[in-house]
């Protein structure tokens, strides 16, 4: 932050915007303005990405040989926890939402800040102090039982630091649940004149969707943490039989929370998805309102197939049935939205921009992820294929190749109007197909592995599965390179990257007629909003380059 | 450090009779991805190709949208969607739903290790023998975490729940040396947790059995405990004057509980009335039978339940059948599940 004053002082012609408003680190800690609380929020969750990414290295090392040799298998276990809390916790969840969304939701409806800017400061700080705890525990000696936390096992006999690590995820639940709060009232009341909810951008939609999940399931969590928390310190039984609980109670409270939280990744991936599907094919999303809708439908019927999760369980027939035909059910909706951003390619400009790159990428990437799961979700096909390393690769498909996809090709998007510099579109796009090549290249042998029978949170594994290990490690080298390259490249950018145009790429998104970085207050008239979404149309204002023979039709 | 390439399998072994039945559910899903996802991924590369931008910033004709496509690519989705599920759903009932002819094994798991019964008495630690070609019924349960039998090659799992019985069955159609894994993360050791299933010719594993020595039955044992460690034969035994309930015959029939409600007794019920016997008092008795909690291992109380089943020489041992006609003789030897395949 000082760096940012010693690049940006001095120059006293400068406009002032969010960025050189003030040069203090306490203008910083203590601001109440959404965009550089969502910069602060860039920092932690890329911070945490970074370490949950150096536990899946370290992971991957020892897995290249079917002994566990590097480390015991105590810390083998450890690492794991460490590498699922981390990435779900502090980095997965509030990825897209706590960064982009709060940026971009205001700015996206025309708003000058969040509804509670307090309360959104506040939850930045609850995200910090969760991850704070979080962090002793790993320090501490950590926690070796699955991000899942399973009862008997956590409570009873498990020999570490449980209760923090859980504390923490419970702290920074709270952080989800405010910050899903203020979306919600910042969309339904802070929309700019004109703003109507059919006008809205798709990226609102999804965060809308995923507002909902945020408030009606993380208390879920965090009750069944308390719980375990009361079993583990006090012995009330709950959850262990030895002392009259039910473990299996325990799944069905944990996966409540813990489904629908897959939702609260790939929604907002989503709409970052429409967003640039829209903006770099130059057309309205097509069918914009069933892509509104599905993101609505996905977050409602998100909430009833958690019971997928134990299908081998001990759960009755019956139950494992209708969890399992209501699984189906939500795929749908997601195809839905896959076959319209398709079909919003028809006929449009295509570019082959950075962010377009990731779009493709993450159309690629999710298609696996999804329709993987139709395998999971089919209750005769799970019992095989349950606690195997095919689940692990799904659902790396779809949280790191979709959710991480599109927290990529957002920030690239949109990095322009967040820094008012321009990244290098040379090793952004080598970086967009590095994670693309080296994320296929890690997963794909695990569906393999999967399919032949390797469960997964194993430290040491039989001979005949190395080789496919191997493959898979040596992709997640790529991967790392793919990861770090923008961590390079988007810091240099910041500092000393070519100065950006307001409107570099002619769109017309609200976010886009203010100016590049934007101001403290974000517009400096409130705008009037007389179009629709993705309005590329003539009489939108809009500098737009036509082609004589390209028709025009206005839209309204 | 890298196996010869010929020994890199890409495809587990087949063999139980379910393996084929999971594998058709693979290759129908994995057509039905293949079809959509090649699809998706040829119409876009051909868009990306077609439609690749001639100008910068050029604004191409709006298009808004299209009912009749909307509802084709929600419906198709959705009649395949279900048509996996019904298949799935056929599968996971044959899975799940345990046969009334099948050999019963009792499972312990505990951390780290697999302990099996058979009912001949055989006792086995992380290896498993089963004759090719006959139903085998593991009765599971677990002395500490939740734990999770799993053999790919029987394309079959099912999680070992502390406090419960859970149930697998799988019928092998291949001799050979299959692998078994906990699949289900239960602390340190869990990767160590694992062992074979060796699946052997009716005549090999007839010798087998008689190779070992033969320790007591589970019903042996149960009545062991029943009449003497335990002592529950000093009320529950003793004919019309006994203060507990009458055992005999009872084993798989619904019973009226103090209270109005009614259960049936099923392996559950047994356990459940050992562990926590004030939980589901049979209506006409009092509830004076002290809790057996924390003095009976989970071995002792497969056995005992074995034991009170065999009181019950009609009723078989699935839950839902309750169609003993509930003589009440007490002939231990020749009531097992199992025993009418003749392995004897």
């Amino acid at each position: 932050m000082d760096n940012v004053e010693t690049n940006n002082g001095g120059q006293q012609e400068q406009e002032l915007n969010y960025l050189n408003n003030g040069h203090s680190v306490r203008s910083w800690l203590l601001t109440r303005d959404h965009k550089r609380i969502a910069l602060l929020y860039v920092l932690s969750v890329s911070f945490f990405f970074l370490v949950g990414g150096i536990y899946a290295g370290l992971l991957r090392v020892e897995l290249l040989t079917p002994q566990s040799d590097l480390f015991e298998a105590a810390t083998y276990n450890r690492i794991f926890t460490a590498h699922g809390v981390i990435m779900i916790f502090l980095f997965l969840i509030p990825a897209i939402p706590a960064t982009l969304g709060n940026f971009f939701v205001p700015l996206l409806i025309g708003a000058k800040d969040l509804a509670f800017p307090r309360i959104n400061l506040l939850s930045w700080y609850l995200y910090m102090g969760g991850a704070g705890l979080a962090v002793w525990a790993l320090m501490q000696g950590g926690v070796d039982t699955g991000w899942t936390f399973y009862a008997p096992y956590s409570t009873t006999f498990s020999n570490s630091y449980v209760v923090m690590t859980g504390l923490g995820a419970f702290v920074v639940g709270f952080s989800s649940i405010l910050t899903g709060l203020n979306f919600i009232v910042t969309i339904h009341t802070m929309r700019a004149p004109g703003m109507t909810w059919f006008r809205l951008p798709l990226m609102i939609w999804s965060h809308y969707a995923t507002s909902l999940i945020m408030i009606l399931g993380t208390p879920v969590v965090a009750i069944t943490i308390v719980l375990l928390a009361l079993e583990r310190i006090a012995r009330v039984g709950i959850f262990d039989p030895s002392i009259g609980g039910d473990p299996i109670l325990f799944q069905h409270l944990f996966w409540f929370y813990s489904h629908p939280a897959v939702y609260v990744m790939i929604l907002p991936a989503m709409g970052v998805m429409s967003e640039l599907v829209a903006n770099f094919s130059r057309k309205r999303v097509f069918g914009y309102e069933f892509v509104a809708f599905s993101s609505i439908a996905i977050a409602v019927i998100g909430f009833l197939v958690w019971g997928h999760h134990l299908f081998v369980s001990g759960q009755s027939f019956y139950a494992g049935m209708v969890f399992s035909i209501l699984t189906m059910i939500v795929a749908v909706p997601s195809a839905v939205k896959v076959f319209n951003w398709t079909a919003t390619l028809y006929q449009g400009s295509l570019s082959f921009d950075t962010p377009m790159i990731y779009a493709y990428g993450f159309l690629g990437l999710f298609l696996v992820g999804g329709l993987t799961g139709l395998f999971l979700g089919t209750a005769g096909m799970d019992i095989h294929l349950s606690d195997t390393y095919f689940i692990v690769s799904h659902f790396h498909f779809v949280m790191v190749g979709g959710t991480v996809m599109g927290y990529l090709g957002g920030i690239h998007y949109w990095w322009s109007k967040m820094t008012g510099r321009h990244y290098s579109e040379f090793w952004g796009k080598i970086s967009a197909m590095l994670v693309f090549i080296g994320f296929n290249l890690t997963f794909f042998p695990q569906f393999i592995l999967g399919y032949l029978g390797m469960p997964r949170r194993y430290a040491s594994y039989p001979e005949e599965f190395q080789v496919l290990n191997i493959f898979s490690t040596l992709g997640a080298s790529v991967l790392g390179v793919g990861y770090g390259l923008p961590v390079i490249y988007l810091t240099y950018s910041f500092f000393f990257g070519k100065k950006a145009d307001d409107n570099p790429w002619k769109l017309p998104g609200l976010e886009w007629r203010t100016s590049s970085p934007p101001p403290t207050e974000n517009f400096k008239e409130t705008p009037i909003v007389t179009w629709e979404a993705y309005d590329f149309s003539e009489d939108n204002g809009i500098e737009i380059e036509r082609t004589p023979e390209t028709e025009v039709q206005p839209s309204s | 450090m890298f196996m010869q390439s010929e020994n890199i399998p890409l495809f587990p072994e087949q063999a139980s009779t379910f393996a084929w039945q999971v594998d058709y559910l693979f290759f129908y899903i994995t057509a039905i991805c293949l079809f959509f996802g090649l699809g998706v991924v040829l119409v876009v590369l051909a868009f990306a190709y077609k439609y690749k931008e001639q100008k910068k910033f050029a604004s191409p004709r709006n298009i808004h949208g299209s009912l009749v496509l909307e509802f084709t690519w929600t419906a198709i989705p959705f009649v395949l969607a279900m048509s996996i599920f019904v298949l799935g759903t056929i599968v996971f009932h044959n899975l799940y739903s345990m046969p009334q002819d099948a050999t019963e094994i009792f499972v312990v798991g505990k951390q780290w290790m697999w302990k099996f019964q058979h009912g001949t008495g055989q006792r086995e630690i992380n290896e498993l023998h089963v004759p090719v070609g006959r139903k085998i019924k593991l009765t599971m349960t677990t002395e500490d975490v939740i734990h999770d039998v799993y053999i790919p090659a029987f394309r079959t799992k099912a999680d070992v729940v502390p406090g419960r019985f859970t149930y697998l069955w799988f019928e092998a159609t291949k001799p050979g040396k299959y692998r078994l894994f906990c699949a289900e993360y239960c602390g340190l050791n869990h990767s160590g947790m694992g062992g074979w299933v060796y699946v052997m010719e009716q005549k090999d594993f007839d010798s087998w059995l008689s190779g070992t020595d033969a320790d007591k039955t589970p019903v042996q044992a149960g009545e062991d405990l029943f009449n003497n460690k335990l002592g529950c034969a000093s009320c529950h035994a003793g004919g019309d004057t006994q203060r507990g309930a009458k055992l005999e015959g009872i084993f798989g029939k619904e019973v009226k509980l103090v209270g109005g409600n009614t259960a049936q007794r099923d392996e559950q019920y047994l356990r459940n009335s050992i562990l926590n016997p004030g939980g589901q008092v049979v209506e006409g008795y009092q509830p004076i039978m002290p809790t057996f909690k924390g003095q009976v291992t989970e071995e002792q109380l497969v056995s005992l339940v074995a034991y009170i089943r065999s009181l019950s020489p009609d009723a078989a041992s699935a839950p839902s059948t309750g169609s003993g006609n509930g003589t009440g003789t007490e002939t231990e030897s020749e009531d097992k599940a199992g025993d009418d395949q003749g392995d004897k």
